[in-house]
């Protein structure tokens, strides 16, 4: 059961091959059995999930589902939920529920969806390998020693592993598809503004995005279809239809355009690598693609600007985590001061506390100009550097992550080595345009992820794109043994 | 030495709209603490703000007003620090764009001339809610139903040079952002509140000397208070050879004087930077006619017209149109009256607003209507009735004894231009007094005074003084 | 770009942090090392170019005035560490 496809489920629930209820108990089983090893949830939510399998139930019943109403799926506990606490991997946040609900969970749930539980992150989604979170390490389900990719590590984990059939994920920089490449799933990152942020924990409120994570590009554009739409509390979210994803699927890829950057492939990629990149690439060729050469110039500075515009962003966005109306408390305050500096000290780790120094230090008195001026003025070479590579391709392929997942504790010691983990995924946010990760091959045994980035609101390509590919291979069908 | 004050002022006015700037939660002052404070308000995790387009509409109307442009594109931009009564640890503002660019306004002073203030630009922002420093067992309570407010900053450029101007020029914003409807004016409630940037420099030098930013002021007395406080502490500091140091200083009304405030100061760098979370403001042409056709006439347009219109000093007109109320009421009253706009004015801004003054009543509240104090001006110039007798008048009329008609009537109060029965009334009074008509006629021409009095006070004051005069000349002379 | 102890306890002020004496050295390191990585955006010359502070160009949409959020007080300090009287306490503010 916990291989099927949302269709194949839908289908099942439809049918009366299985109720609701019946799925949510399977899969509240594989998270009790396997759960605790990968650490991939932070809260269960077991009671409501069957009451909401219930619902969903009657629904069917009374011939009133949708496509995906009674399917099970997981949230990454950034998402707030209504009476569930929403940590966002973060000591400061570990005693928050917040008394509203996420425009994503809302939709989901609208739609009929179970949750099943809230899944672990890197505090604040600020890391690339689910290192950071207060609630421990999240363990790759294809080698428990290697880390999952961040910062929606437990969602990625999760569905890698079946224990649920989708999950959410936000991508800053890379947090959906980074982790989907190190876990062998399929993620995708909307276009900035595709998706309402309401209800979201901000990280960096103009990179932030919020998209599924699933076991194939399908999946994908059945949740994302669901998942996004105009949003009157979001400011930064497009008023403009959303098209019917599935529709698009089928459409064959005679003379799509594909464009490989140079810069991608240049003497720092990894041979092996290259070769599953290659590899997909010539899969693309044989539908009947057209592979176009182009320049990204400024790839290189995507990184240093990011880690000037996201801390910026970030600093001011958790300031609000102040200890006076909710989040952690230091014990007996001295002075307000002292409420300050102790209750975020506390409550904030090492990470979150670097980038907000970082961020704080870069827009501080004498030094704007020279990082975040400078950092927005980068942001715009970067973005026109997609912009005119979209005037000759249809989308642009790459690999999503420079490597297979490292080790565990392997770069916690060195932050600079960990950002560039996210060297092919940073640059997609900071132009706002929609990028994917599709399972491509395996390296050492771990999954490689292969990068399809589209132009704005092209997401009808990339899923097309990307279940034509899954159509001639089953590197997102494979599921590692121990969970399988 | 002669030291030159040089002042600038930077206003809030809160925006009468319904709901606050970012959210849907209500303005209304005076409720419980912290029920009026949503989830965006209180800065809560993932929830976001969305603008208000009221606080817009509102910021244009005072663009407009003041002869600024109002921005096609303004920015909102988030001014970082630390504060419990500022929940989400940055201010909404806006900084290196503001909505409303350069205007001016002109301000009338004591001795009737006007001069014009430059407004350098307004620009919108959210307010933040209040601490309470009441005993909870030592702590401070945050009450955060202020917080999200929307507040239009009015910055000033520095063309004060006396408390009084800077008096003159809030009261003139003060009077502005009424008349427009853009704010209630309420400065007991927090509603309209400035700060004051106070400097002083030898008079002839160019070039400014350093100033204290004066927080915390909320009434028209404190500003010239604190104004002139801060002065003397300014020349006492300057020439006993010490420095003015740049810094925010809070007004203390109780003790009348202004302290620094350090720890404000104290690391003052809000990192400025646009918020991502707000798009930028796009303003168009169509947006702003609308709000165009929708503007009240404006004070000065106002003051200058009754200037032209019933010929009144720019100071009456300015006096006049201190409110849309008072204007009203005027040009009310001026309709009834017949063509007597100046006797009009008189009556307004002297023995009504004096009455008013006394028993602490606004326009509205008039005893007196409009239509009364038109009608009683109509009849001195009829001379029906004469000046002093109109005193009479319009104190029974306050008194709510009818209109200026019925109580002439009523009193028996109608003026006497009968010419015969006023030449009885001298006849008895010559023949009643030989040895001052005798005086009289030798040359003592002060004793003419002393006939027209008899005459009155024989006619009770109601014979036409005119025809007194005349008429008494024209007997004596026959003498 | 290297920043020292002073540097990082300045920032940490500025952002109200607690950093332990403990760890100031190894944040001075690993931020200087963050520095450093941004420094290379100094390759790239930007005069005249516009700095973008939105993935897309769009202008704020504009909500009516309205109130439509009602009272939600006693949910929102369900969450506040201390409360009373419908206000949240914290230490003593000195103006």
């Amino acid at each position: 059961m916990h291989t099927k496809s949302l269709a194949q489920l839908a289908q099942g629930l439809q049918a009366g091959e299985f109720t609701s209820v019946e799925l949510t108990h399977r899969y509240l089983e594989r998270i009790d059995e396997f759960g605790p090893d990968l650490n991939c949830f932070i809260t269960t939510t077991a009671d409501l999930a069957l009451q909401q399998a219930q619902a969903a139930d009657a629904r069917i019943a009374a011939g009133e589902a949708g496509p995906l109403t009674g399917i099970p799926l997981a949230h990454k506990d950034i998402f707030c939920t209504r009476g569930v606490r929403t940590s966002c991997g973060s000591r400061m946040l570990d005693n928050f529920i917040a008394p509203y609900e996420s425009n994503v969970s809302e939709q989901l749930a609208r739609a009929g969806m179970v949750m099943l539980g809230k899944t672990n992150m890197d505090e604040f989604a600020m890391g690339s390998s689910n290192e950071t979170s207060y609630y421990g390490a999240v363990k790759n389900p294809w080698n428990l020693a290697a880390v999952p990719g961040g910062s929606s590590g437990g969602s990625a984990v999760a569905v890698a592993a079946r224990l649920t059939p989708i999950a959410t994920g936000t991508d800053t920089g890379g947090s959906i598809r980074q982790p989907a490449a190190l876990c062998g799933i399929t993620g995708i990152k909307p276009t900035y503004g595709r998706v309402s942020r309401y209800g979201m924990v901000a990280f960096a409120s103009s990179l932030d995005q919020a998209g599924p994570m699933t076991q194939s590009a399908e999946d994908a554009a059945l949740v994302l279809g669901a998942m996004a739409g105009f949003d009157q509390r979001d400011s930064t979210c497009v008023e403009q239809p959303v098209p019917d994803y599935m529709a698009g699927l089928e459409q064959d890829l005679k003379g799509l355009r594909i464009g490989l950057p140079k810069e991608y492939f240049s003497d720092g990629l990894d041979n092996e690598m290259a070769r599953v990149i290659d590899d997909a690439i010539a899969v693309f060729r044989d539908l009947g693609a057209e592979l176009v050469e182009i320049s990204l110039p400024n790839t290189t500075l995507a990184v240093p600007t990011y880690y000037v515009v996201a801390p910026a962003e970030c600093s001011s966005n958790l300031s609000r985590f102040d200890g006076v109306r909710y989040g952690y408390r230091c014990e007996d305050p001295q002075d307000l001061e002292d409420l300050y500096k102790r209750s975020r000290g506390e409550g904030f780790g090492d990470e979150v506390k670097r980038r907000i120094m970082i961020g704080t230090y870069a827009l501080s008195a004498g030094y704007y100009d020279a990082y975040y001026l400078k950092a927005q003025q980068l942001r715009h070479l970067i973005s026109d550097d997609f912009k005119q590579a979209f005037e000759q391709v249809d989308v642009i392929m790459g690999p999503t992550s420079p490597s297979v997942a490292f080790n565990i504790g392997e770069k916690s010691e060195d932050p600079v080595s960990m950002y560039l983990s996210d060297i092919y995924t940073i640059a997609v946010n900071l132009a706002g345009l929609p990028g994917m990760s599709v399972p491509a091959g395996f390296i050492n045994e771990l999954p490689a992820g292969l990068q399809i980035i589209g132009n704005y609101f092209d997401e009808t390509r990339l899923l097309n794109v990307a279940h034509q590919y899954q159509q001639q291979t089953d590197w997102h069908r494979r599921i590692p043994e121990q969970f399988s | 030495m002669e030291w030159e004050v040089v002042i600038g002022l930077e206003i809030h006015a809160q925006l009468a709209t319904q709901s606050k700037i970012f959210s849907a939660a209500s303005t209304a002052y005076g409720a419980e603490p912290n029920t009026q404070a949503c989830a965006v308000d209180l800065g809560l995790p993932g929830v976001l703000p969305v603008l208000n387009e009221q606080a817009v509409v509102m910021a244009s109307r005072f663009g407009l007003a003041i002869g600024a442009q109002v921005a096609p594109r303004s920015v909102f931009a988030r001014k970082n620090y630390f504060y419990p009564d500022l929940p989400k640890g940055y201010q909404i503002s806006q900084f290196e764009l503001p909505i409303v660019g350069q205007g001016s306004i002109e301000i009338e002073l004591e001795d009737g001339s006007s001069k014009t203030i430059g407004i350098t630009r307004a620009h919108l922002e959210e307010d933040a809610g209040k601490s309470l420093h009441e005993d909870f067992h030592d702590m401070t309570g945050v009450d955060l139903n202020r917080a999200g407010t929307p507040l239009l900053e009015i910055v000033s450029e520095p063309d004060m040079r006396s408390p009084a101007e800077a008096v003159a020029y809030m009261k003139k914003i003060h009077s502005l952002v009424r008349y427009i409807e853009i704010c209630d004016g309420n400065m007991q409630e927090g509603s309209f509140r400035c700060d004051a940037n106070v400097s002083i420099r030898p008079k002839g030098q160019e070039e400014f000397g350093t100033r204290a930013e004066l927080k915390n002021i909320n009434s028209f007395r404190f500003v010239e208070k604190a104004i002139q406080y801060e002065i003397e502490r300014q020349i006492d500091v300057l020439e006993g050879g010490g420095e003015v140091v740049q810094e925010t200083r809070l007004y203390d009304s109780a003790k009348n004087e202004t302290r620094s405030m350090r720890s404000k100061e104290e690391a003052n760098d809000y990192r400025y930077f646009p918020d991502p979370d707000l798009l930028p403001l796009e303003v168009d042409a169509a947006f702003l006619e609308e709000v165009r056709k929708t503007l009240p006439e404006l004070p000065d347009e106002k003051k200058h017209r009754f200037m032209k219109e019933y010929g009144l000093s720019a100071y009456d007109a300015g006096v006049l149109t201190a409110s849309r109320e008072l204007a009203a009421y005027y040009e009310d009253a001026a309709s009834a009256g017949g063509d007597q706009p100046k006797l009009v004015a008189n009556w307004v801004s002297g023995e009504l607003a004096a009455l008013l003054n006394k028993n602490n009543l606004d326009i509205t509240e008039s005893p007196v209507s409009a239509a009364m104090l038109g009608g009683l001006v109509k009849r001195i110039a009829d001379e029906t009735i004469s000046g002093k007798i109109a005193k009479t008048v319009f104190e029974a009329m306050w008194n709510g004894e009818g209109d200026a008609d019925a109580i002439i009537e009523s009193k028996g109060l109608k003026q006497i231009t009968d010419t015969g029965a006023i030449e009885k009334v001298i006849d008895d009074i010559i023949a009643a007094n030989p040895a001052q008509v005798e005086q009289l006629l030798a040359g003592k021409d002060k004793l003419m005074g002393f006939f027209v009095g008899q005459v009155m006070k024989a006619t009770q004051g109601k014979a036409n003084p005119g025809q007194v005069n005349s008429l008494l000349r024209e007997k004596l002379k026959q003498k | 770009m290297s920043l020292d102890a002073d540097d990082v306890a300045k920032i940490a002020h500025l952002a109200r942090l607690e950093i332990s004496q403990d760890n100031v050295a190894e944040y001075a390191r690993n931020l200087s090392s963050i520095l450093d990585l941004v420094e290379q955006m100094s390759a790239v010359s930007t005069e005249g170019v516009e700095p973008m502070a939105h993935p897309l160009s769009l202008a704020q949409r504009l909500r009516p005035d309205v109130v439509t959020e009602t009272d939600q007080r006693d949910a929102f300090q369900h969450n506040g560490p201390q409360v009373e009287a419908g206000l949240y306490l914290v230490p003593k503010v000195i103006e």
